[in-house]
């Protein structure tokens, strides 16, 4: 349908990636330094002026397989590597993240909105680096350009376009359940209450005219909701209030669980939450059938070695290595699996030449090829 | 007044687009069709009067040569004329007019697609039966395609092409009411929510431009010279159609509304009935018979067609 929907899918996409990757290396005490580098890298990536280029160019929405692989080019751009499993995790966050946004969205032209949410956060994750932030700007004005013309009919196609691909994905994701923002059967919550959105009149009116335009009668009914008056008008701008919450990092906000500042000491076992989560433990189960006799090694020694642990976003964390069984709760007891993800220095030397050429000259494929070849050639460069 | 009956289910979810449900009533077998879209299959399913059996068909969209699946369709409808029901699909590749079972297409007509993508998406939409024998399709460009469709067989051709609108249509309707007296015999709405009121005849006649007040109108009406539409921002408004003056407005919901219905052979503009369905986004609505006794809607990721009836 719409040819103007990658970049946003991407950016959006990206931008949910780089909120979990950044919050799971944050939990795990990372050295702030190696996080600040993987976070740099990963966002030169998805920021590169030729890669943007290529996806505000009109075409056609890539398929999942495609958009998995180009997702997962840009986070092996940096040291930091994930597993299949992982990645398989961290693509399922993402996207429904993402659909929650597209679906829950309230005009259509919202969706700008929520990638600038995205692009805002992200320049604020890396603030210290001048030249990032320049891309990022630089990529903002981009949008603005292509995107602050289109009437809201052009964006509902976008939007349209977007919920065809995300159609019937119903995984059902621990942080959101436990916020209520989806439902057990994987579908999202749609509230009836609060302000209707800019641009809005609050339903429940029914106003007769006379043929002279003057208003003779009015009238009115239960609107099956309880709605407010609109919210104030957002920015479209380069920065400005935005309104809207969707596409904010919903990661940074410290679950109660989170409070404890980490010790570098071990720590006791926190008290497990005491309602059990059947679906954490199923995920876990899956994930671990899925590694099999998979050995979690100790990672003392790895210098630059990554663990990143996508399940524990509900689980209580060890700061011990290795497999940890929370025991004598009376609760239902879960194991913490933490996936290792170590640096491979050679394969870290190519990827780094490879990045380092692709920010120097990343240059187009000619041609149509399937769609995502172009873009996937130019990230190899080769 | 209304309650909530056992749902129809449907073999494939509902996708997000405008006006994604149509129903044909046939008395004769004591059947109702409903056809929903999911990309780029149709989702047949005839219902019996008595709720007790259900039988699906799927249409994939055939585009001439070769089946591909990035050729979304964007709607789906029955248009009923004196001599026959056809069922009309609309997508990015052109237009399918099958026989109303959905068993054999009759008719093929393919959209202009440029060479490479260009900005502006390609695809048809919005469909209407007008009068006697004409069935006409609206288009992304603006356009309105006249088709003369005979009796029988399948000898359709495209007659005239209509060039007003220059925003992407978005829905059409043909006067419901049954009654000739009406000058109006069809609107068009488009994405800027520009109405166009035509007559028809050998040559379609515009009788008048609503200019819409920016932003989409997404679904319309006709109903004894009035048009009902239904807009991005929620509102529903009732304009008379031949001279546009405009005779009541709602605020009717808290989000850009997908579809809207009459019920012809009631006429009332009060507020009856409202009902939210839960956790849904609804984006098919439809009266599933002419005294608006029943009526069915869809929503997005949703495999079942939700009913209601008058208690």
């Amino acid at each position: 349908m719409s040819q103007r929907t990658l970049p946003l899918l991407i950016i959006n996409l990206g931008g949910e990636m780089i909120y979990i990757l950044d919050q799971r290396l944050r939990a795990q005490d990372e050295n702030d330094d190696k996080t600040q580098r993987v976070m740099n890298d990963i966002v030169g990536t998805m920021f590169n002026k030729a890669f943007l280029e290529e996806l505000l160019r009109p075409q056609d929405l890539y398929s999942h397989r495609a958009l998995r692989t180009v997702l997962t080019r840009i986070a092996h751009a940096s040291i930091m590597r994930l597993n299949l499993a992982s990645m398989d995790k961290l693509y399922d966050l993402m996207t429904m993240a993402f659909k929650y946004q597209i679906v829950l969205c309230p005009r259509p032209e919202d969706l700008l909105l929520i990638t600038f949410n995205h692009t805002d956060t992200i320049k604020e994750l890396v603030k210290d680096n001048p030249s990032l932030v320049n891309q990022i700007n630089e990529a903002q004005r981009q949008l603005i350009e292509v995107y602050t013309p289109l009437s809201d009919g052009e964006f509902q196609l976008i939007r349209h376009t977007l919920l065809v691909l995300f159609q019937d994905m119903q995984i059902r994701v621990s942080i959101f359940l436990k916020e209520n923002i989806q439902n057990p059967n994987g579908h999202f919550v749609l509230q009836t209450s609060g302000p209707v959105p800019h641009g809005f009149e609050v339903p429940g009116l029914i106003r007769w005219f006379n043929a002279k335009g003057r208003e003779v009668r009015r009238t009115r009914f239960p609107s099956g909701g309880s709605y407010t008056s609109a919210v104030r008008q957002a920015s479209f701008d380069l920065s400005g209030d935005r309104v809207t919450l969707l596409g904010t990092n919903m990661y940074s906000t410290p679950s109660p669980e989170d409070m404890d500042p980490p010790t570098t000491s071990t720590r006791k076992p926190k008290q497990a939450d005491t309602t059990p989560n059947p679906l954490a433990t199923e995920e876990l189960n899956l994930l671990a059938k899925l590694m099999g006799g998979m050995e979690v090694q100790k990672l003392l020694n790895v210098e630059a070695g990554f663990r990143v642990n996508l399940l524990a976003f509900d689980q209580e964390e060890e700061e011990e290595e290795g497999i940890v069984i929370s025991e004598g709760t009376g609760h239902q007891s879960s194991r913490v699996i933490n996936l290792k993800v170590t640096q491979d220095q050679l394969a870290s030397t190519e990827l780094a030449r490879i990045a380092g050429e692709f920010d120097e000259e990343g240059s187009q494929t000619e041609g149509p090829g399937n769609k995502g070849d172009d873009l996937l050639a130019m990230m190899d460069e080769l | 007044m209304y309650h909530k009956e056992k749902s129809i289910p449907i073999k494939s979810s509902a996708s997000a687009l405008y006006n994604n449900l149509s129903v044909l009533r046939i008395a004769p077998r004591c059947l109702t069709y409903f056809t929903v879209v999911h990309a780029n299959v149709v989702n047949m399913v005839s219902a019996s009067w008595d709720g007790l059996n259900y039988s699906h068909r799927q249409l994939q969209s055939k585009e001439g040569n070769v089946a591909t699946s990035s050729s979304l369709i964007m709607q789906a409808a029955w248009c009923v004329l004196p001599s026959r029901d056809l069922l009309v699909l609309t997508s990015q590749k052109g237009i399918q007019m099958y026989e109303s079972d959905g068993s054999i297409m009759v008719y093929w007509h393919a959209l202009d697609t440029p060479e490479t993508p260009t900005a502006k998406a390609v695809f048809a939409q919005g469909i209407s039966a007008v009068r006697e024998k004409h069935i006409c399709v609206g288009v992304s460009s603006g356009s309105v395609l006249v088709f003369d469709v005979p009796s029988k067989g399948s000898n359709i051709t495209l007659s005239e092409v209509l060039e007003e609108h220059k925003e992407a249509i978005t829905d059409m309707a043909s006067e419901c009411s049954g009654s000739l007296e009406c000058i109006a015999d069809l609107v068009s709405a488009d994405d800027s929510g520009l109405l166009c009121v035509w007559k028809s005849g050998e040559d379609f006649q515009l009788l008048n431009k609503i200019p819409g007040f920016d932003t989409s109108c997404s679904s319309v009406k006709l109903w004894k010279g009035t048009v009902i539409a239904g807009y991005g921002t929620g509102q529903i408004r009732l304009y008379e159609a031949v001279t546009g003056i405009l005779h009541a407005e709602v605020n009717a919901h808290a989000r850009w509304i997908y579809s809207l219905d009459i019920a012809p052979f009631t006429g009332l503009i009060e507020h009856m009935y409202n009902e939210c369905v839960t956790d849904t986004q609804i984006c098919g609505a439809k009266f599933c018979d002419g005294d608006g006794y029943a009526f069915a809607v869809t929503g997005y990721d949703l495999s079942e067609i939700i009913r209601y009836t008058q208690a």
